[in-house]
């Protein structure tokens, strides 16, 4: 999936012009960029959490050759999903393996 | 900066679009990302970074107040890539 098929999506869903979604997705997606370049968190409620992290300078190899060298301080983008976006994708992908019979509960006695 | 922040953003950007119809778009673009990655597919956005599943093994937990030790199932977890260009306005 790329930029083109996330805009026919929402045509899709809400029957805007795909150009339209589009140049939305765009300014979005330059509004989290801007707030992220300031080092600042974006938190999308049902989403995720887009956060800047401070790197500390480490020491690190080059593994092919076993060199060590120096990785300067840095900082890095993370991503948190939501609750709702980790239970989703889990649940999705359980309704498409067969239905495995429920284990039974300690404790229950046989009729 | 929260979603309503972001919404109210983009919607000041586009002339004649109410907040209420950007809400509309952003959750569908929103909805349109977790759908993707429900159905195993990525995603990627030149510029900005790449979504996909990532998945994670069943593994031995512990029940922290209990200490008895538990299965914890496999799972699919959302992972996200920064991409290029996102990665160096950050680090800038």
């Amino acid at each position: 999936m790329r930029k083109a098929d996330i805009a026919n999506e929402v045509y899709e869903k809400v029957g805007i012009p795909k150009k339209d979604a589009s140049d939305i997705l765009e300014l979005m997606l330059d509004s989290i960029k801007a707030v992220l370049q300031k080092g600042e968190t974006v938190k999308i409620a049902g989403f995720g959490n887009f956060v800047v992290r401070h790197k500390r300078a480490r020491k690190g190899r080059n593994p092919k050759t076993g060199e060590e060298i120096g990785i300067t301080p840095r900082k890095v983008v993370t991503f948190r999903p939501s609750q709702v976006f980790k239970r989703y994708v889990n649940d999705a992908q359980l309704e498409e393996k067969p239905a495995v019979a429920e284990e039974t509960v300690e404790g229950v006695d046989a009729p | 900066m929260t979603k309503a922040e972001l919404i109210e953003e983009v919607a000041g950007k586009v002339k004649g679009l109410t907040k209420r119809q950007t809400e509309i778009i952003i959750n569908a673009i929103l909805d349109g990302v977790k759908e993707t990655l429900a159905r195993g597919d990525k995603i990627e956005i030149r510029g900005f970074g790449s979504f996909r599943l990532r998945n994670r093994r069943t593994r031995e937990g512990r029940n922290p107040k209990t200490g008895m030790t538990v299965q914890v199932p496999a799972k699919h977890v959302p992972f996200f890539k920064a991409g290029k260009e996102l990665k160096e306005l950050v680090d800038r």
